[in-house]
């Protein structure tokens, strides 16, 4: 291996140790009643990071999901910002979705991946090689915007890599029961473009396929797409119960854990020792605690909120409901 | 070229409804090199109803296209494009099949604005041939206003002659904000003096006809058919406002209850079904502001609650003149107690 492979096996495990991290601090804090809810991405760190590793930050776009954490902290996307979505603070999140390009969360499982043709659309019309990465699920795969997505994209050549993260479960519903043929990537051939398989929770294995796929839309225009093997290690989402539909059994079918797994590459290469990892784990803690105290005491999103941004320019109706709310607000 | 500009700066043009909205895009087009024209059949073949009529090769096919025939596609794409700076003018070739794009306007359109916190604001025009009145079948006739209206973060405008469809439209399309241009497709034939350099009032409503015993609150296609019952009234001496609303997203309500406080009466013409309809809107509206000046109870003539019919039932589900009569003398005949 090159001293490149090195520091991005490093750099991958860093990535995926702290979204482990966070993730579960998100989950604790959940039960701490600090979150609302929160859809955990255990188990899908290598995907997320090793994807997104692959991107030019200059130029590309991200455009998530809802559980894209794992690709918010390698982008290196505001994190406080981030949260702001799960908190309940504002819908899409409240970072700066247009600096960090980085769209704000999707809340409609499969929209995402025609905003992402759009924008690469445009880029090809502005003659830049920027590529958009559109992240989306098995379950999304069944929906209709995702086939015209594809089928768009294709047709108009625009540099966008759909990138599924199968991780065998949309919500309680199995890979068998969601995915004709059971490969999404299978369905890139009817749309005339590449579509790989790659082991998803092999982060060196995910960088270079949609490293190739990235070079190969930011050099012909062509979309492509990765689908990236992986296993939802967690619940759907903190009010899940995945006991209900899913047994210990099923779950061992996940196989190892990426974390472990790449911790034991990087043991055997003699990359990292115990120095190294304790070092990495020091390293994360005064990080969490800085986000968990923005969580104990969120900067509060004034009511008259919910007016602002319906329109850049308001409406006299919109003006005339604020007005109205101030005043009865103030004489509640 | 300045040359062009004086040659039109004085000259009234008469144009049809197709030739204004045709000519709105062109200037559009060629003041703002961020618009995009894109939908099914509007490249080589113009649209169906040629709306887009030699775009693509005035501009090339970078700046008019054809997309697959898909509306949650198109629609969908226009919020990909806004996030990267574009300016898109998508058509949907009918207004029913606005409702395969449902999601993508009512969901992402409506709501990116709001969900990015400004970052990524909509100017999006999405153009929709609307209304019924030219015999179509199942689905290319259909009034889908009061879906539109009731969505926040959608702004909505129809106009009813080709002066104001070229204005409202390049108004429209220059609005930071995503709106839905009605097109009354029953009217784009039908010709009309377009001063393309007079873009007088376009904020609201604006009175089309003066009156003092009613007022006929209407837009797009139903506002030339009151002002044929206002003239048919005329000869009996009654003398009906016709209030052009033009903009249903946002309501003009001042221009609203200042026509309604002075007739005392208003009938609410429209082609989309009663229930829940447009008219219930204006109906509460004009309730609240005109509460004292009121004669009567607000009158509703419009569609009936059922399918949109296609055909000659057509002329029953419309509003016709005779309706719409007898919907004013109910207003007119109102006794209290
Ligand atoms: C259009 C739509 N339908 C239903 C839901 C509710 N829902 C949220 S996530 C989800 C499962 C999605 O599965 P998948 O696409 O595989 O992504 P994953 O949750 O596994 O990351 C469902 C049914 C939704 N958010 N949007
Ligand atoms: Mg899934």
């Amino acid at each position: 291996m090159s001293d490149a492979d090195d520091e991005l096996l490093r750099r991958s495990y860093e990535h995926m140790h702290f979204a482990r991290t966070l993730d579960n601090g998100l989950v604790t804090w959940q039960r701490q009643g600090l979150v609302p809810a929160y859809p955990p991405a255990r188990g899908q760190e290598a995907a997320q990071v090793g994807s997104a590793l692959a991107l030019d930050r200059s130029k590309d776009f991200v455009f998530p999901t809802y559980r894209e954490i794992g690709v918010a902290v390698a982008w290196g996307v505001d994190l406080v910002g981030y949260l702001g979505s799960h908190l309940g603070l504002w819908h899409g999140g409240l970072w700066d979705a247009a600096r960090d390009r980085f769209a704000p969360l999707q809340a409609v499982v499969g929209a995402g991946p025609l905003h992402a043709v759009g924008w690469a659309l445009g880029q090809k019309l502005d003659g830049l090689d920027g590529v958009a990465l559109s992240y989306f699920g098995d379950g999304a795969s069944s929906q209709g915007d995702v086939h015209e997505a594809m089928n768009f994209a294709s047709v108009m050549s625009a540099p966008v890599v759909f990138f599924v993260q199968n991780n065998r479960w949309a919500l309680s519903v199995p890979l068998a029961r969601q995915v004709g043929g059971e490969s999404v990537a299978a369905r890139a051939a009817g749309y005339g473009m590449t579509g790989t398989v790659v082991d998803g929770d092999d982060p060196i294995a995910v960088y270079r396929a949609t490293h190739d796929a990235v070079e190969l839309a930011r050099s012909t225009g062509r979309p492509s797409l990765v689908e990236a093997m992986t296993y939802r290690r967690g619940p759907h989402a903190t009010s899940d119960d995945p006991g209900r539909y899913r047994s210990l059994e099923d779950e061992r079918a996940a196989g190892v854990d990426p974390l472990e797994r790449l911790e034991g590459v990087l043991r055997a290469s003699g990359l990292a020792d115990d120095a190294w990892f304790a070092a990495l784990v020091e390293a994360e803690a005064p990080r969490l605690e800085a986000l968990r105290a923005t969580l104990v005491e969120p900067a509060p999103m004034p009511g008259d909120q919910m007016f602002e941004h319906v329109f850049q320019s308001p409406t006299p109706q919109i003006t005339r409901q604020r007005a109205q709310w101030r005043e009865e607000s103030e004489h509640a | 070229m300045p040359e062009t500009a004086t040659a039109t700066a004085t000259a009234t043009l008469e144009l049809s409804m197709q030739g204004a909205i045709n000519r709105a895009l062109r200037d559009s087009l060629a003041d703002d090199d961020r618009m995009l024209v894109f939908g099914e059949d509007v490249g080589v073949l113009g649209g169906v109803f040629r709306m887009t009529d030699g775009l693509q090769a005035e501009f090339g096919a970078g700046r008019v296209f054809d997309t697959p025939l898909a509306e949650s596609g198109i629609i969908g794409l226009a919020v990909g494009l806004a996030m990267g700076g574009w300016h898109p003018v998508p058509e949907v070739q009918f207004d029913g099949f606005v409702f395969p794009g449902f999601d993508q306007l009512l969901s992402q359109v409506a709501r990116m604005n709001y969900r990015s916190r400004g970052a990524f604001p909509m100017p999006i025009t999405l153009r929709v041939p609307s209304f019924g009145g030219i015999r179509a079948p199942e689905l290319h006739g259909e009034s889908l206003e009061t879906y539109f209206m009731h969505v926040p973060g959608l702004k909505v405008v129809t106009p009813s002659n080709p002066h104001d469809a070229y204005h409202l439209l390049r108004r429209a399309i220059a609005m930071p904000d995503p709106v839905i241009f009605m097109e009354p497709k029953s009217r784009y034939w039908n010709k009309g003096p377009v001063d393309p350099d007079a873009a007088a009032d376009l904020e609201g409503a604006t009175i089309v006809r003066p009156g003092r015993h009613a007022t006929l609150v209407c837009w797009g296609s139903m506002v030339h058919r009151c002002l044929q019952v206002a003239e048919l009234a005329a000869e009996d001496g009654i003398e009906l406002e016709v209030l052009d609303l033009r903009w249903l997203t946002p309501i003009d309500e001042e221009s609203l209850q200042e026509s309604v406080s002075r007739t005392g009466r208003a009938v609410v013409v429209h082609e989309a079904p009663l229930t829940a309809g447009p008219g219930a809107e204006i109906t509460a509206l004009v309730s609240r502001l005109c509460f004292r000046e009121l004669k009567s109870p607000v009158e509703r003539v419009t569609g009936y609650d059922v399918p949109t019919p296609s055909g000659d039932l057509e002329d029953e589900f419309i509003p016709s003149v005779d309706r719409i009569l007898f919907g004013v003398q109910r207003a007119l005949e109102y006794r209290r107690g």
